[in-house]
């Protein structure tokens, strides 16, 4: 689905609320949602038609993706619900090595004849190519696993949970936002389920159900008399829950600085828009920054999206490898640096680890989509350069024998590749709070929350924006801050990384609707951190006249 | 096929419209076929072959409305289609902004259909990749690249007489080209609704050649420069005003073109009056549907003329509201140009920069459309009327209001991502960073 087409669902503007490609499926009544879709051993039956098929067609290698996806959406602005969306999405996608080569094809007619052309088509593309293929197809050997499942723990199963209960909460938000002085307000409720059936040529048959949700809203506040307008994003994080994530337990609130509220695996929305009407009206007299070098104090909802461009996105190894070089770019991590052993990624405290397992995550899962066991490992272990993020295909060219587990599609229609696995930044080890760690600053700014993001195509040079920013003078909030970014570059940045809070602030960022590829597609990844200090930061100011 | 004809939609449209018992009913019925190739190291990567057809039932019952789609088209399944959107409709909330669906309209006969696009094969898309690869490599230079093509049709009708049926086919085709000691990048995009348009070739070599002259790049001071843009480079910030020129969110006060104490800056100036910026659906270089999504006819309209804002767009429901004839929001982009060539534009400048392209544009700013990003693939330091020598890339911050503030000199107007945008010459460029990117 296009992006106009979105637009049309969820009828708010561009400039609001930005999601690409996920809302592909067909409409569905909302009871639909429980259908408990194909029955395994049909599935199984299914699959295997394509797998011999490919395999008398002369393939090397065949994997089948049958992929139920199912997702209901919840646009509000104001008092009004302005859509409710059910979809589902069904089908089968086929890829194949013939002659060393990698073709792909996918077909929403999932019978014997659907998958038999749909596999000829991907066997037709692989030769087709192959004739101009260099290097043939070298898969890392991987377990057969028979057949085997895996569930997202989810306490609440949104597709049990009534229409009229989501409205009603979104709703209540905005409701809450509007009395304590926003002007307008768009909130809306993600919930997505993928029921994914896998099987190769290597012998497994993997069924995964997958649960993914995120509440959002913007707040605006609006003073039209000097013509401006402010807005805050909600302090929720997408997660890898079920809609237990929307109870807003007390046990899982942090009280932040300058009044601010904290989410861990638990979101109280109502709780959050109120305090965000607050703070976008606060932020039409906020003083305007100074620009300069000060210690930059992030919180974890804003530090997330800092760690996936800056950390997450240059240690993919197909970027690395130029795979990426037409879209995304390469990466600035080439292979000389991780094969010297003592390449600086950030100061001692720095260990960021790749992970596809962490509880309540958009990245876990039990098996990717090429059937590889989900596990963690290190990519920067006390501030040097240890490893990427590799798949079947690539990770023998940084010689080694097993993937990683990080292949993902974002449907049955979509070829599998390399994605990125939720990358975090671990705790400080000693006892070290929010608090203490803004008296230790003189001059500096707390950052929370998303904001602008940009970085260069081999991830380089960034500046980032956030939601609420925080003046600290001598040790203490002195006030809110308008009109800041900051400027560095990725080794600078993480080098200057001073002090990390200990594991009772950690928590999760999530990016809902990470795009990568040619055509491009979309997925879900988490950041853990706890609140961190990096010091002696280039701030810019944003304001300008026009 | 997925691509059915003006007579086969229609006929499928009436049978599932025939079981409607709603207040009005609205039927969209879409089907494409694409294909792309993607290459990578001088060898291909992956590829790929897609078809899909949907056919989407709206029923209203007052201003209650309800979707569903469905992908087949057999009598028992369009009566099932229908049968739900009406379930949805029931049940929905009410939509205090619903609109009535629109009666019959007249529509010009587009021009976006190329018999030569829609009989693409895989043999054609593996030698678009290879008319890349083999000059690639035979210069030293490493070719990432990505091109893709598709038929498309589209058709509407509605309860209240409304038939509207497009077909089109495009095609894009995108490569970066590295030299492979690592230091130069160059890149190059092309799109055609009419495939026999493009010459791989032809393209690649821009890139190339790009590739080698950007290598060993001299850094340079961050700060305010006149640049050269090329339209791959101006589009991006363009394109974001454009899609900012919202009637509502401008009188709700939450954009650029809201106006202190109150009201929309529609009418006045704003940039520079040798800035005209139109839409044309029916434009032979640029073709689009001449009808959107909600059945509207689209004309050609003007947004800025002479400088002056002309028209912003208003929704069915928002031109109501304000009691004003809804413009429905442009199908492509036309930005008047002039005479000078790049090799002029390059003659006449003392010292400024030659842009090939911006990336990973992010707005920074609503309140003054402000934009950050970075030059890529291929920028220039000009002396003299000379290039002089490749320069490191740069962060910008900047917004497009400005830019068009400060225009030096328009030239000629190319093709970029469906769109017609001139080469521009603006002064005082707001560069803030320098980054170490190739």
């Amino acid at each position: 689905m296009k992006r106009r087409d979105f637009v049309k669902y969820a009828g708010i503007g561009s400039g609001a609320l930005m999601m690409p490609s996920l809302m592909m499926g067909n409409n569905i009544p909302v009871e639909a949602l429980l259908n408990p879709g194909m029955d395994v051993a049909i599935k199984k039956k299914l699959a295997d038609v394509a797998l011999n098929t490919a395999k008398s067609m002369g393939a090397s290698y065949a994997d089948a993706r049958i992929g139920r996806y199912l997702n209901q959406y919840v646009f509000t602005r104001e008092d009004k619900v302005q859509n409710v969306v059910n979809t589902e999405s069904f089908g089968i996608g086929i890829r194949v090595v013939a002659n060393g080569t990698w073709g792909f094809a996918s077909t929403n007619n999932v019978s014997d004849a659907g998958i038999k052309k749909a596999t000829e088509q991907a066997i037709a593309i692989a030769k087709a190519n192959s004739k101009i293929q260099k290097v043939p197809v070298k898969l890392a050997p991987v377990q057969s696993y028979g057949e085997v499942s895996w569930k997202t723990p989810i306490k609440k199963d949104f597709k049990n949970v009534p229409v009229s209960e989501k409205v009603d909460l979104l709703l209540s938000a905005n409701a809450a936002a509007l009395k304590n002085g926003a002007n307008f307000v768009n909130s809306g409720l993600f919930m997505v389920n993928e029921q994914k059936y896998f099987a190769s040529t290597e012998g497994s048959y993997i069924d995964q159900d997958v649960h993914r949700i995120w509440p959002t809203f913007t707040v605006t506040a609006i003073d039209r008399a000097s013509n401006k307008f402010k807005s805050r994003q909600a302090m929720s994080a997408p997660m890898g829950m079920g809609y237990e994530y929307m109870d807003g337990l007390d046990s899982e609130k942090l009280e932040g600085p300058a009044g601010l509220r904290l989410y861990r695996g638990s979101y109280d929305m109502i709780e959050d828009a109120t305090l965000a009407a607050k703070q976008a009206k606060e932020r039409l007299t906020a003083k305007s920054v100074e620009a300069g070098k000060y210690d930059l104090v992030l919180e974890p909802n804003h530090l997330g999206l800092t760690i996936h461009e800056s950390v997450g996105h240059p240690l993919e190894l197909d970027r690395v490898l130029g795979y990426e070089a037409n879209y995304a770019g390469t990466s600035f991590a080439t292979l000389d640096k991780w094969k010297s052993k003592n390449f600086k990624y950030g100061s001692d405290i720095v260990n960021l680890v790749a992970d596809k397992t962490q509880v309540g995550s958009l990245g876990a899962v039990g098996y990717d989509d090429e059937g590889v066991k989900t596990k963690q490992w290190d990519l920067v272990r006390n501030g040097i350069l240890t490893n990427y993020q590799a798949i079947r295909d690539q990770v023998h060219m940084i010689d080694q024998n097993e993937s990683h587990g990080c292949c993902y599609s974002q449907s049955w229609n979509d070829v599998q590749f390399q994605r990125m696995p939720n990358v975090s930044l671990e705790a400080g080890k000693e006892k070290y709070g929010v608090s203490d760690m803004i008296k230790d600053v003189e001059k500096g700014i707390y950052i929370a929350g998303r904001g602008s993001y940009s970085i260069d195509q081999q991830r380089y040079n960034f500046q980032f924006g956030g939601t609420a920013f925080y003046e600290i003078k001598n040790g203490e909030i002195v006030g809110m801050l308008d009109d800041v970014a900051y400027q560095s570059n990725t080794q600078e940045f993480w080098n200057s990384c001073a002090k990390i809070c200990d594991k009772s602030d950690y928590r999760m960022f999530g990016s809902f609707f990470d795009g990568k590829g040619q055509p491009s597609q979309i997925s879900a990844v988490s950041h853990g951190s706890s609140t961190t200090r990096f010091n002696n930061v280039n701030v810019i100011n944003t304001g300008r006249t026009i | 096929m997925a691509i059915y004809t003006k007579e086969e939609a229609k006929q499928i449209m009436e049978k599932a419209l025939s079981f409607s018992t709603a207040d009005a009913c609205e039927i969209n019925l879409n089907g494409s076929e694409s294909g792309n190739i993607r290459y990578a190291r001088n060898t291909v990567s992956t590829a790929g072959h897609r078809s899909n057809q949907t056919l989407v039932v709206q029923s209203n019952f007052g201003k209650k409305s309800g979707t569903a789609t469905i992908d087949e088209f057999d009598d028992e399944s369009l009566k099932k289609v229908v049968k739900r959107a009406e379930e949805l409709a029931k049940l929905s909330p009410e939509n205090p902004e619903f609109m009535e669906p629109l009666g019959p309209q007249t529509y010009d006969e587009s021009i976006t259909f190329s018999e030569a696009t829609a009989n693409i094969t895989p043999e054609y898309r593996a030698n678009v990749a290879n008319s890349s690869i083999e000059p690639a490599a035979a210069k030293k230079v490493t070719a990432a690249g990505f091109f893709d093509d598709s038929s498309r049709f589209s058709a509407m009708l509605n309860s209240k007489g409304l038939f509207a049926y497009n077909k089109s086919t495009d095609s894009n085709f995108t490569v970066t080209m590295r030299s492979n000691d690592g230091t130069g990048s160059g890149w190059v995009s092309r799109d055609y609704n009419d495939i026999s348009k493009f010459n791989a070739g032809e393209a690649s070599k821009i890139a190339i050649d790009k590739a080698l002259m950007s290598r060993e790049a001299k850094a340079i001071e961050p700060g305010k420069y006149t640049v050269i843009l090329e339209p791959a480079a101006s589009i991006g910030l363009l394109g974001n005003m454009g899609r900012s020129l919202n009637a509502r969110r401008a009188d709700e006060g939450r954009s650029f073109m809201s106006k202190e104490g109150g009201g929309t800056k529609l009418g006045e100036k704003i940039v520079d009056e040798r800035v005209n910026i139109w839409s044309n659906p029916l434009d032979p270089e640029v073709p689009t549907s001449t009808w959107n999504g909600q059945g509207q006819p689209l004309k050609k309209t003007s947004w800025i003329e002479k400088g002056a804002v002309k028209n912003l767009a208003y929704s069915r429901y928002w031109a109501e509201q304000k009691g004003v004839k809804p413009v429905p929001f442009p199908s492509n982009f036309i930005m008047q140009g002039g005479d000078a060539s790049l090799e002029d534009l390059i003659k006449n400048t003392k010292k400024g920069i030659l842009v090939t392209r911006l990336w990973y544009i992010r707005n920074v700013d609503p309140q003054t459309l402000l934009y950050t990003g970075l030059t890529r693939d291929g920028t220039f330091y000009i002396e003299n009327g000379k290039i002089k020598h490749p320069i490191k890339n740069f962060r910008f911050n900047e917004s497009p209001i400005i830019m068009l503030n400060n225009l030096e000199t328009l030239g000629k107007q190319v093709r970029i991502d469906g769109n017609l945008v001139p080469y521009m010459k603006i002064r005082d460029f707001t560069f803030t960073s320098l980054s170490d990117a190739v």
